[in-house]
């Protein structure tokens, strides 16, 4: 690829984003800025207990009040299927996770609080919601599960009658490998053990979810407009799955979407029912969260408890890591939930390190709270914080420097293939380390840990890595790991006969900047400015089949369907050049928007190719089509693997136990970057949210499921002050070696690699300050840092 | 939210009026937690009277050594005023800019919220809630959470705050609300000394009788030294522990105190 675009605004210019115009400007069409002639509104009748047998549910009254067209129940779902789960894991023992049913309304029970039991479909939202309240619900109340190995105890309640335990599944991986690790542990010179907590969280994107049901009753059509970070995943899993509706008669729109941090991938039961009841009703049905709603229906994210051992020789070498996770699944499985503690969490489990041996065992349980699925990092930060906790406290166990151990164990050469099934491409570990000691003034901590001790505060420095596994991923190994999806992208480029762009793809944005970055690679292969390509996205009808935005793909797996389709409109047009100027196919070059004869001075623009193509008088019209539009499917060959090093600088005041941020900083190898602008804000909001859940964050339930945190009262969400200003770099890079573009994938970055690195500098704060404190679990609330030292 | 009719007389009597006349009617101040009460339709008054419009609530003077300020002053005017800097530096820090320009302090006052910032003030200034009957002291009128002296269709038109020879605010933020976790007014008052504990106990603001003592003998934080806070009768929530709370209010009073002095 060309290196440097930036005078086109290609690929490497800091270009400003264009979508920001209408979303800075109040323009932006959210889902729920849509509003459909006719439309009826629905307000859900949600469960307030945890657990229960609905005996009963009455909607004689709700069903006379004014404005009321119509109360359904779970028994009017009775012929639907269930929301399905999209990854299907396999057990220790090769049995398939026990997976069950997850209706559309609640049948015979509830299982969380927020479990939708009836839905009122009125004239206007507040009749719908007077009519909620008439609804008559008679739940016996049951014991609520809700403390995991609690809920593995033989004989504790059951969140599923039908179903033998609460166990999901119990996964070993290798499991070939875990008599090794046994064996390494047993002669080991040095075994550190670290038992930890990677809290619960809840996404809270700015846009609640929204979804708008609308049917066609003379051509038999669906349409479901909703907020989502993947339109046609939802179409294929909610049309195939649960409605019964071929693809070609169900349509889903996801217009602008204001942010997802994966609680937009999963398909939810409200889709499904405003799609089902606008076809039955035979009018628009539109539902928006209120915000205490989503606490209670999005799916929350992370919620491990895990214990990890490494196991190190007597030069300080890593020969063994064993983890045991208990996964919380929450009272259904959502569409991804299986994935994330297993294949999204176990394959990172080498991180940085060339440790041989590895065994990794997750139980994944059913209770009675809100799903639990991806959330941004999904997996991979569960996987980072252990690893990178562990070694920090085995470097303070040995008495050695955290950085000095982490240099001594990278994996310095590549390609590398993990013991947990996984080949790393491309890596530069330590060049990431020499960058974040320059940016980050490491040498410099002693003075600034003398300035903060003048103030009476504790400073401690955590630095750590991290390696993420992106651009998901190789359908055919998915596939094989119980994924019941191919993880490909598409692209459609439509030139027009003027020259300027449309590119069609399946990825869609809810934040990334994918309508600023995709022109800048497009244009850029064709030398053209980048203001003449346009994105289309978040339509199934009209875009080309795709898979979504998660997982840091998008210009991974994305971006290289539309570098593939747009070689075979450079190859087409190149074709029709060589008609025009009577040459050789073969001997056309195309640079900055011109076509030429390679060694002549004969050119043709751009411009005068893309009308031969659509005003096809001089054409080649027996050796190919008019036109110029081409699509183009790709299907990634390896994941890619982001890595870096991160260092955070606290300050802890041991009065009260708050501990301040004082300083961060990135050193990220995403190989090649196509907008340095979007990356830095790509990596400035992961490490915000990352630092929401090292410090603030946590979504509380009590003993009775009763989810304490309910809303912003309670639930901590980082704010402006509680963050410093980063200093981020990313200028190591080494490219990708098996997609077009050399990426790798910035979007979860931030997130998985601050959470340890915050959690190392408090505890080393605490221990420079004569603490004997190895571990605190997040978040580190200024209550639990002064428990800690105080205990 | 249910339907509910709003009112905005100009006048108080007017208000007290429509009060008297409307059975399950309320007062509406700023509405900085009236109406997120009724988003969730946890309440459901049949009208609600507005003070907005009402401008013998208005205004923030000083009369003698007294600062009255009028009922119906935002937050923000509060915290331009600057005539009692501890005051005016504890309004600019409740919320955010929004609920500063729209939060009175009558509001916050009657409501009695165990974790908001201004009943510490009052109680820590001796503060006189005027209404429109009569004059009560602050030591009177907070009697227990969200409950206060105030009687059916009672209105608060002024506070008057004596203006102190000391006085400092200092708050602990719950970190998810940024209510006070633990807020401690202290201030010192023609020879009176005063502590004023607010987000810590189960039964609202307090003061604290101990450090009083021994900061009327020595007006400096090392006063403090040794005192301690029972444990019991402390909020216990996610956020924090009893012992948690009554640790912090030592930290905060003396934190408080080094900032009056």
């Amino acid at each position: 690829m060309p290196a440097d675009g930036t005078a086109n605004g290609g690929i490497g210019a800091a270009t400003k984003r264009r979508e920001d115009v209408r979303f800075l400007t109040g323009k932006g069409n959210y889902t729920d800025d849509i509003n459909m002639r006719g439309q009826a509104y629905v307000v859900f009748v949600r469960s307030q207990v945890a657990h229960g047998v609905l005996n009963g549910v009455d909607t004689a009254d709700a069903s006379a009040m004014p404005g009321v067209i119509r109360v359904f129940t779970g028994a009017d779902f009775a012929e639907v299927g269930g929301v399905p789960c999209g990854w299907c894991v396999t057990d220790k023992h090769g049995e398939p996770m026990q997976e069950p049913k997850h209706p559309v309304l609640a049948e015979g029970k509830v299982r969380y609080v927020g479990d939708a039991i009836a839905a009122v479909v009125a004239e206007t939202e507040s009749q719908a919601r007077d009519a909620a309240e008439a609804v008559a619900v008679d739940i016996e109340e049951l014991p609520a599960v809700v403390d995991m190995k609690a809920a593995l105890v033989e004989g504790s309640t059951k969140v599923h009658d039908d179903l033998g335990s609460n166990l999901c599944y119990d996964w070993g991986f290798v499991e070939e490998n875990k008599d090794a690790v046994e064996q390494a542990m047993f002669s080991a010179a040095h075994v550190t053990t670290l038992e930890l907590v990677n809290n619960r969280l809840i996404a809270n994107a700015l846009e609640p979810r929204v979804a708008i049901g609308d049917y066609n009753s003379a051509a038999g059509d669906s349409t479901l407009y909703t907020t989502s970070q993947n339109p046609h995943v939802i179409r294929l899993l909610m049309g195939a799955f649960v409605l019964g509706i071929p693809e070609h008669k169900l349509r889903v729109v996801a217009p602008d979407v204001g942010g997802g941090f994966g609680s937009k991938i999963f398909h939810y039961a409200e889709e499904a029912f405003c799609t089902f009841a606008a076809k039955a009703l035979n009018m628009p049905v539109k539902w928006t969260a209120q915000r205490s709603e989503s606490f209670i229906t999005d799916a929350h994210g992370r919620d491990h408890v895990t214990k990890i051992e490494l196991a190190l020789d007597e030069d300080n070498n890593f020969t063994a890591v064993r983890t045991e996770t208990y996964a919380n699944m929450g009272a259904y499985l959502s569409t991804f939930a299986p994935s994330v503690p297993t294949w999204l969490h176990g394959t990172l489990m080498a991180g940085n390190y060339k440790t041989p041996v590895i065994y990794v065992n997750v139980k994944a349980v059913f209770t009675n709270t809100v799903p639990v699925d991806a959330y941004r990092g999904a997996g991979r930060p569960e996987a980072s914080f252990q690893l990178e906790r562990v070694i920090d406290k085995a470097a303070r166990e040995l008495g050695v420097d955290p950085i000095a151990l982490r240099r001594h164990n990278f994996i310095t050469e590549f390609p590398y293939a993990t013991p947990v099934a996984v080949e790393y491409d491309t890596g530069d570990y330590n060049a990431t380390m020499d960058k974040l000691e320059e940016i980050g003034d490491l040498s410099g901590f002693e003075a600034r840990r003398a300035a903060s001790a003048e103030k009476g505060l504790l400073r401690g420095l955590g630095v750590n890595c991290y390696i993420e596994a992106c651009g998901i991923a190789p359908s055919s190994l998915v596939g094989q790991l119980g994924a019941r999806a191919g993880l490909y992208e598409s692209a459609t480029v439509r030139v027009n006969a003027t020259g300027g762009l449309v590119v069609m793809t399946g990825s869609h944005s809810h934040g990334q900047g994918h309508e600023t970055a995709f022109p800048q690679v497009v244009a850029d292969m064709i030398g053209i400015d980048a203001s003449m390509v346009e994105i289309v996205h978040g339509d199934t009808a009209n875009t080309p089949m795709g898979m979504g935005t998660y997982g840091s793909r998008s210009l991974a797996v994305g971006g290289s369907a539309m570098v593939k389709a747009t070689e075979k409109i450079i190859a087409k047009a190149k074709k029709i050049a060589a008609h025009l100027m009577e040459a050789a196919d073969s001997d056309i070059e195309l640079k900055d928007g011109q076509f030429s004869v390679a060694g002549t001075d004969k050119s043709v623009a751009w411009g005068d190719v893309t009308l031969a193509a659509y005003v096809p008088h001089n054409y080649p019209l027996e050796e190919i089509e008019p036109g110029l539009e081409e699509t183009a499917f790709y299907d990634p060959a390896n994941f890619t693997y982001p890595a870096g090093a991160y260092a955070c600088e606290v300050e802890v005041d041991p009065e009260t136990g708050k501990v301040s941020i004082a300083s961060f900083a990135a050193a990220d190898d995403f190989g090649n970057i196509v907008n340095p602008m979007i990356v830095d804000g790509q990596v400035h909001g992961g490490i915000g949210q990352g630092i929401g859940q090292a410090l603030l964050e946590h979504a509380v339930y009590d003993e009775d499921g009763q989810l304490l945190s309910g809303s912003f009262m309670d639930y901590a969400m980082p704010r402006a002050d509680d963050v410093p200003f980063y200093t981020v770099d990313h200028s190591c890079q080494t490219p990708c070696t098996h997609n077009p573009l050399g990426v790798k994938g910035c979007g979860e970055a931030g997130a998985i690699g601050s959470p340890p690195a915050v959690v190392n500098a408090v505890v080393d704060a605490l221990q420079r300050a004569g603490h004997d404190i190895t571990h605190i679990d997040m978040p580190l609330s200024p209550s639990r840092v002064w428990s800690a030292i105080n205990s | 939210m249910y339907a509910f009719d709003i009112k905005r007389p100009s006048k108080l009597k007017k208000a007290r009026k429509i009060l008297k006349k409307n059975e399950g009617a309320q007062v509406l101040g700023g509405g900085q937690t009236l109406i997120p009460t009724l988003k969730q339709r946890l309440a459901a008054p049949s009208a609600l009277v507005s003070l907005a419009r009402i401008d013998e609530l208005k205004g923030i003077r000083q009369k003698g050594d007294e600062l009255i300020i009028g009922a119906a002053s935002t937050h923000e005017e509060v915290a331009a005023d600057g005539t009692i800097a501890a005051l005016s530096s504890l309004a600019g820090g409740i919320g955010d800019p929004a609920v500063r320009a729209r939060g009175t302090i009558g509001g916050s006052l009657a409501n009695n919220d165990p974790s908001a910032c201004y009943p510490a003030a009052a109680l820590g200034l001796c503060a006189t809630i005027v209404t429109n009957k009569r004059k009560i002291s602050a030591d009177e009128f907070f009697t227990g959470l969200f409950e206060t002296a105030l009687r059916d269709g009672e209105i608060i038109k002024a506070v008057n705050f004596p203006i102190p020879e000391a006085a400092a605010y200092e708050k602990f933020d719950q970190p998810a609300s940024r209510f006070a976790l633990v807020g401690v007014f202290v201030s010192q008052c023609k020879g009176d000394v005063r502590v004023a504990v607010t987000g810590a106990s189960e039964d609202g603001v307090f003061r604290w009788a101990d450090a009083e003592a021994a900061l009327a003998e020595n007006f400096n934080p090392a006063a403090l030294e040794g005192l301690s806070v029972d444990p019991a009768g402390m909020i216990a929530d996610i956020h924090g522990s009893p012992e948690y709370r009554a640790h912090l209010i030592g930290v905060m009073a003396k934190r408080a105190v080094a900032a009056a002095g």
